[in-house]
């Protein structure tokens, strides 16, 4: 227990230490992008740390609740629903009746079955393609400059963490149904793979996010640091509290996200440390030590795993769209598996797998080494090389700096690994 | 002669490329089914290992035309690739010393040994863009084309060109022969055939005095060989960029988990099947569609069933697909 808090402690004057040493507003914006780190390694935790599900599609889920923001609080597009935007949904009710009945088919068993259902899947996609294309090129022609897509549905931006959360738990129930009853490496393949799957389609098809033609200027749920400027009270604040307003409003700005993602991170934290300790996180470490005997104690293994892999990955997808809110802009093209679903794992890894507080604290400490690794690093390379005459060797490795923090997360991994293989605040 | 015209146009934009890719893969592939089978753990870090061994083959290749050798129309990335081979094998046997050996030790489970190879793979990923930087890298000398579609055009008098690249005849060349020497390897030799006895039974061939340390040893080097080649290869045939790399872990893994994972005869089929079947769904049939169908059946639009940056979403499609049907692979491989 004393460990813990020593180890918070220390991750707190951390970012202290930021703020002193650097600038208040990096610190925060630091600390609010640990926050939603946090959030995603507690999603990852349930799975991993509960249940022994190795998912490494974690990145298919954050893009997935960023895509909810988009569908949610931007304003619909003019002309998108009539343009094609119904044809679209027909074709998607379609795609999803075919697959139901290629399914169907293939349950009803028969020596044709593959035959049969192949015929259906491949006439299918040539039917759904014929019904999507014309929609799409009616939505996507639509001032494809700044829109081309079908928009969203006006609602206030808060509103779509819930749905960027349905979302992420939808497309979790899919891949539950069909991967779950994988072994554990072809289940972790299958996820990475879907992972993939969901980002290209969040790459190309433009009448849905744009595309890689992003989505920027999403609604925010906070004032914007111009008003805020403006405002003759807050500008008096500012005096008498002696801050330069600009500073001011960012660093305003700032605490408000930090204020709502707090807030979602002490609720999940909150409810995630009830259920492992309820009866049901008992059962699901049980199932986590020994699936053989929990089943034979009447545990339904399989449902139980449906049900936590749909529970993590809506809390992957609720952080997902709390980080495209913060970023106030949908950019499928940055979503890298190297930076949002293996360094989430490093979290959890180096935090403690199992134990809520560790993945909390590794997805704070981890962001915090990601961000500064490469200022540090480019500091300890300056020192080492500063008695070096200039020349290719010495700007050589000054670039090399930038490629620093890869090579500290593997280490510190590595070492966390050998060394505490249970994490920093290991599992009780 | 439009049939003709068609064939050409086939295997000039479908069946070279995808050949060569699918060696690419297939080498790939038998890598981390090796590791699998023997090692028994998926290996995050063979995309880094390919782009390390690459690296190493790019740096020796440099140093050889530093010193004016030239192999005429091959590259000179063939000379520096026993060199390449040579010092991924150092590395991968320093790895497996200072961080795989203990967990072998104690037994670990293998999904730690899996998470241990995400932190290799960030090191190898890191020391890679440390050493030779994030830029594209094109390393390829020698002839540009075995054959080029002029050449093809007035020697044959059809319309549509057949170009195969000297990178492409040397993929498929070299790949035949690792592969030839890979299987002649485990199942002529004494070391390969106690690799399977380890991998099929591990009791059973410590009992019958294989020495697991020797077998382990003998397994790096042989993925450093599998990897430097295929890594090179892809490089020679692309160009090398440590991102790309780490990229190709995904479609690497759709080969070997198609093919069945710990098959090395899976792996090469998969290796295939991925590539064929990434190079099938995006390209535009229009053209060879134009050649052979009669006018009233042309199509209106380009032919392509998906846009080329869906390549990796389809052979995640085909892995999904396989393991729906067959949870192990095509070829039954095994879990652990």
């Amino acid at each position: 227990m004393t460990r813990s808090v020593l180890l918070f402690a220390g991750m707190a004057a951390l970012f202290v230490l930021t703020g002193l040493t650097q600038s208040w507003s990096l610190a925060l914006t630091v600390l609010n992008m640990g926050v939603i780190s946090a959030i995603m390694a507690l999603g990852v935790n349930m799975q991993w740390g509960y249940a022994g599900l190795f998912n490494i599609g974690v990145m298919g889920f954050v893009a997935l609740g960023g895509l909810g923001v988009v569908l949610t609080s931007t304003a619909p597009v003019a002309g998108a629903m009539a343009a094609g935007g119904w044809r679209i949904l027909l074709a998607l009710a379609v795609g999803v009746l075919i697959v139901l009945g290629a399914v169907a088919l293939w349950r009803r068993g028969g020596r044709l079955r593959a035959p049969a259902v192949i015929l259906v899947l491949v006439a299918g996609f040539f039917a759904f393609r014929a019904l999507l294309d014309p929609g799409v090129a009616g939505v996507e022609a639509i001032n494809p400059t700044v829109q081309g897509n079908i928009g969203g549905l006006g609602l206030p931006v808060l509103l779509a963490w819930p749905v960027g959360g349905l979302l992420a738990a939808l497309a979790a129930w899919g891949i539950g149904k069909t991967a779950l009853g994988l072994r554990s490496d072809y289940l972790a393949i299958a996820t990475l793979g879907i992972a993939e799957i969901v980002l290209a389609v969040l790459r190309n098809e433009e009448w849905l996010a744009r595309g890689v033609k992003n989505v920027i200027g999403l609604p925010r749920p906070v004032p914007y640091e111009v008003d805020l400027q403006q405002s003759a009270r807050f500008t008096g604040w500012m005096a008498d509290l002696g801050i330069d307003p600009a500073t001011g409003a960012s660093l305003a700005v700032k605490l408000g996200y930090l204020g709502l993602c707090g807030s979602v991170l002490a609720l999940v934290m909150l409810l995630a440390e009830l259920a492992l300790h309820s009866p049901w996180g008992r059962m699901m470490r049980a199932i986590r030590d020994n699936e053989i005997a929990a089943g034979a104690m009447g545990k339904n293994v399989k449902h139980q795993h449906l049900k936590i892999f749909i529970i993590g990955s809506a809390v992957i997808g609720i952080a997902g769209a709390m980080m495209t809110t913060l970023d106030g802009q949908l950019t499928p093209a940055s979503y890298q598996p190297l930076r949002y679903t293996f360094l989430v794992w490093v979290m959890v890894i180096v935090g403690g797998s199992g134990n809520n507080w560790g993945a909390m604290l590794g997805g704070f400490l981890i962001w915090w080494l990601w961000v500064m690794v490469e200022p540090i690093g480019a500091g300890v390379l300056s020192a080492i090389t500063a008695p070096m005459s200039d020349g290719w060797l010495k700007s050589h490795l000054h670039d090399g700096a930038a490629h620093m923090r890869l090579l500290t997360m593997g280490v510190i991994l590595l070492l966390v690994l050998r060394f505490s293989p249970r994490g920093l605040i290991p599992e009780r | 002669m439009d049939l003709l015209n068609a064939l050409v146009a086939f295997a000039n934009f479908v069946f070279v490329p995808a050949m060569s890719y699918g060696a690419q893969l297939a080498l790939g592939a038998l890598g981390v089914t090796l590791i699998y089978s023997i090692l028994r753990f998926s290996n995050f870090a063979h995309g880094d290992t390919m782009a390390f061994g690459t690296m190493c083959t790019i740096l020796v290749t440099w140093g050889l035309q530093h010193l004016g050798i030239s192999l005429g129309p091959l590259p000179v990335a063939l000379l520096a690739l026993p060199a390449g081979i040579a010092l991924t094998g150092v590395f991968l046997l320093a790895t497996d010393k200072v961080v795989y050996r203990f967990y072998r030790r104690t037994r670990a489970a293998p999904v730690v040994l899996t998470m241990v190879s995400l932190g290799v793979m960030f090191v190898m990923n890191g020391l890679v863009r440390f050493i030779i930087g994030t830029d594209s890298i094109d390393f390829a000398d020698g002839a540009r084309f075995v054959v080029s579609a002029r050449d093809f055009r007035t020697a044959t008098g059809l319309d549509e060109g057949l170009a195969i690249r000297t990178t492409q005849a040397i993929t498929i060349a070299v790949a035949a022969v690792a592969m030839v020497l890979l299987f002649w390897f485990l199942n002529r030799t004494r070391t390969g055939k106690s690799m399977r006895a380890f991998s099929d039974n591990e009791d059973l061939a410590l009992l019958s005095g294989i020495n697991p340390e020797r077998v382990v040893a003998v397994t790096w080097l042989i993925v450093a060989a599998l990897a430097t080649t295929a890594g090179t290869l892809y490089g020679l045939d692309k160009s090398f960029m440590p991102f790309t790399y780490f990229q190709l872990l995904l479609p690497i893994f759709a080969a070997a988990v198609v093919g069945g994972l710990g098959s090395p005869v899976g792996a090469v089929a998969g290796g295939f099947v991925i590539a064929f079947s990434e190079v099938g769904v995006t390209y535009a049939w229009k053209k060879i569609a134009g050649y052979v169908l009669p006018e009233s059946m042309q199509f209106s639009g380009l032919g392509q069933l998906l846009s080329t940056d869906y390549k990796f979403a389809v052979s995640f499609a085909i892995l999904v697909l396989v393991l729906l049907f067959r949870p192990t692979g095509l070829f039954r491989g095994k879990s652990v």
